[in-house]
């Protein structure tokens, strides 16, 4: 993992002291809301429905056991004990007292971690994939490259006021894990000629005008592609829309010029990039990758998985991917039990989480997108007994990308925007699809909820999503179909009317019932809906 | 009626305007008439109050009943959480809510 050198510790150590002074003018009156709103939003401090929310960044969804104990000792003593881990691979504690901030991010401090960059219009965290380093189907491990990006966007000055926020994510398989193409900049890795480089696709988003990203640039090599972002973030940057919060995302600029116009700006800009000499030193981009090589990997390890318990068996086959090092597997846990909220976890189930890394996979861990963990590095060995303490913990659902494993955002429990909740409506979901004969019978099928137009829970990338409107102050919930967030992406298309919160999970049913009715050998619900078209599903719910 | 909330400025609590300083309990909450703006801006000078701003609401013999779902819930907690609420009130509070 990449540890800070004495530049990344000193920065976030000087931003630290900044914040606590800030904190302190503001509470003794010396600075008023206005003029403290920004400040605050530019450390991750949000004012949201019951308290201050900070936002915690963890960096391409990486952590050690330590970063982990820490959020979740921050979640014991500051917060109400727990947080919420987001689909952009962040972590949010949602009752956070404005005095008790600066101490907050002094802790985090200490273990690497900061709240910077994680609101604002700048560039966010950079996201990626959560098997990063482990699958044996990528190029390279996109964590470095991850890595070198942060470092490039982390207070970089002429990308601190864009006009609007800018989030980027990089993968290297073509198993697309992280939604890469519904980013503003997605970057996959790919290799031509023994050379790695990057694809660059620009333009993606979701909120309210989602936009797959179109492919931009087929190939950038490693030690160009600050440079070639520096260009686009700059076309970006002086052409995006200022005069319309609406219009400012990147989406909106590369479809208003087009793509072919987008592009040819970009690669006038990166020519004139090119000439000025930017890119990182090539030794500075090896000290990167070296942080991350793979661990001390044991060999002549057993592949044998005993699964005489039928329990076991069943987690096993859902939660447990395949790893590049015999002998070893990826472990998923689940943060999705039937009656409990998407993404949330206790400080306790924190510290297991924490414990479980240490002891068993080389100290390392993973946020995913959709709101799970993920344990890189377990010995099949071992596989067992982390089952059995994730059973004890609650956090042994075996559910992985089925019906019950949504994503679902704050919704109107938590955030200010909201026009309706999303939890509920999951929980209710969860547990009339609670049967675990049911699940499998369904297959994969990947359900997210949004409570506001903002799309924060992928709702337009849901093979089912729904987005919760606002209908003269009552609660209501559009159904989409056939969204797709991964490499097969695409958006999905409303239904029609809308549904109380009772008619969407009866909607949810019919719908699963035309699929089981329609579906073909192999077919998944995706591959039916995208065969057989709306229509059939539209008859069964509105009949 | 009108009546004021905000939050905390220190603590970031969601509180209620009483009539003579701010309650926890929405049940406390006074109708400020036409005053919400001015108390607001005053109450916000004295740091006292972030974000105030002045909501419809009614009273009934259950206590005071903000109008829209989003205040209601501020007023309550988040309703997935009874767990969390300060004043865990009658079981079928949830339908308070909607
Ligand atoms: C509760 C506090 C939150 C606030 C105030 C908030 C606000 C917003 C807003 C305003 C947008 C739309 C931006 C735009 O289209 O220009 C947005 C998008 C988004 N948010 Fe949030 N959000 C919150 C929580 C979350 C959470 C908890 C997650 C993860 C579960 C999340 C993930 C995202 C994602 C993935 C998008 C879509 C990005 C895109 O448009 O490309 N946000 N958020
Ligand atoms: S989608 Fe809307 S309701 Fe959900 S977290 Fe984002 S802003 Fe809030």
């Amino acid at each position: 993992m990449y540890r800070y050198d004495s530049y990344d510790q000193a920065i976030v150590d000087a931003r630290v002291e900044e914040f606590r002074d800030q904190t302190q003018r503001r509470l003794t009156g010396a600075l008023t809301e206005d003029q403290f709103k920004p400040l605050r939003l530019m450390n991750g401090l949000y004012l949201q429905l019951h308290a201050y929310m900070l936002r915690v960044a963890i960096p391409y969804g990486t952590l050690s056991g330590k970063q982990m104990r820490k959020l979740g000792e921050i979640a014991g003593k500051y917060d109400k004990g727990y947080g919420h881990f987001t689909t952009r691979q962040n972590l949010q504690y949602n009752w956070i007292k404005l005095a008790d901030a600066p101490d907050i991010l002094a802790e985090l401090a200490m273990v690497e971690m900061h709240a910077i960059q994680t609101s604002g219009n700048c560039i966010r965290n950079i996201s990626s994939d959560q098997y990063a380093g482990v699958s044996a189907d990528e190029v390279a491990d996109p964590r470095p490259w991850a890595e070198l990006l942060r470092q490039w966007s982390s207070f970089h000055p002429e990308f601190t006021y864009l006009p609007r926020k800018f989030k980027i994510a990089v993968i290297a398989s073509d198993d697309d894990r992280a939604a890469m193409r519904l980013h503003d900049i997605g970057l996959k890795l790919v290799e031509r000629d023994g050379v790695v480089g990057a694809e660059v696709y620009a333009g993606g988003g979701m909120g309210r005008t989602p936009m797959v990203a179109p492919l931009i640039r087929d190939f950038v090599a490693e030690d160009e592609i600050i440079s070639y972002l520096e260009a686009c973030l700059r076309v970006y940057n002086r052409y995006g829309r200022r005069d319309n919060k609406y219009k400012a995302r990147i989406k909106i600029l590369v479809h208003e010029i087009g793509v072919e116009e987008y592009k040819r700006q970009v690669e006038e800009e990166f020519a004139h990039m090119r000439a000025l000499g930017l890119n990182p030193p090539v030794e500075e981009l090896a000290r990167i990758r070296d942080f991350f090589a793979a661990p001390a990997y044991e060999s002549g390890l057993s592949e044998e998985i005993d699964r005489s318990d039928r329990a076991f068996a069943l987690w096993v086959d859902r939660q447990v991917a395949a790893h590049k090092a015999p002998g070893y597997a990826i472990v998923n846990i689940s943060l999705k039990p039937i009656d409990g909220i998407p993404g949330d976890a206790s400080a306790e189930q924190m510290a297991l989480v924490a414990d479980l890394a240490e002891t068993y996979s080389f100290d390392e861990l993973r946020v995913t997108h959709a709101q799970n963990l993920v344990l890189p590095h377990v010995r099949k060995a071992d596989l067992r007994a982390v089952w059995q303490k994730l059973v004890a913990a609650g956090l042994a659902e075996a559910n992985l990308d089925l019906i019950t494993d949504i994503i679902a955002c704050p919704g109107l429990d938590y955030c200010a925007l909201a026009n309706a909740r999303s939890i509920p409506l999951a929980q209710k979901i969860a547990s009339r699809f609670a049967a675990a004969e049911r699940q499998a019978e369904i297959g994969e099928l990947k359900l997210k909820i949004s409570g506001c137009i903002n799309a924060c829970g992928h709702h337009h990338a849901g093979h089912i999503g729904i987005l919760g409107v606002d209908r003269r102050g009552v609660e209501n919930f559009q159904l989409l179909l056939g969204g797709s967030g991964a490499e097969d992406a695409s958006l999905g298309q409303i239904t029609g009317p809308g549904f109380s919160e009772d008619g969407v999970v009866d909607a949810i049913e019919k719908v699963t019932d035309i699929y089981l009715a329609e579906r073909e050998s192999g077919e998944r619900f995706l591959d039916t809906y995208r065969r057989i078209g709306m229509k059939p599903f539209k008859e069964a719910i509105y009949g | 009626m009108k009546i004021l909330t905000g939050n905390d400025l220190a603590s970031g609590d969601v509180i209620w305007w009483a009539g003579d300083g701010w309650s926890r309990q929405v049940s406390d909450a006074t109708d400020v008439g036409t005053h919400g703006d001015e108390l607001a801006r005053a109450e916000e000078a004295a740091l006292r109050v972030v974000g105030a701003y002045v909501i419809d609401a009614t009273r009934d013999e259950d206590g005071v009943r903000p109008a829209h779902i989003k205040d209601r819930i501020r007023a309550f907690g988040p309703t997935v959480r009874p767990d969390l609420v300060e004043q865990p009130t009658e079981a079928d509070i949830g339908k308070w809510v909607i």
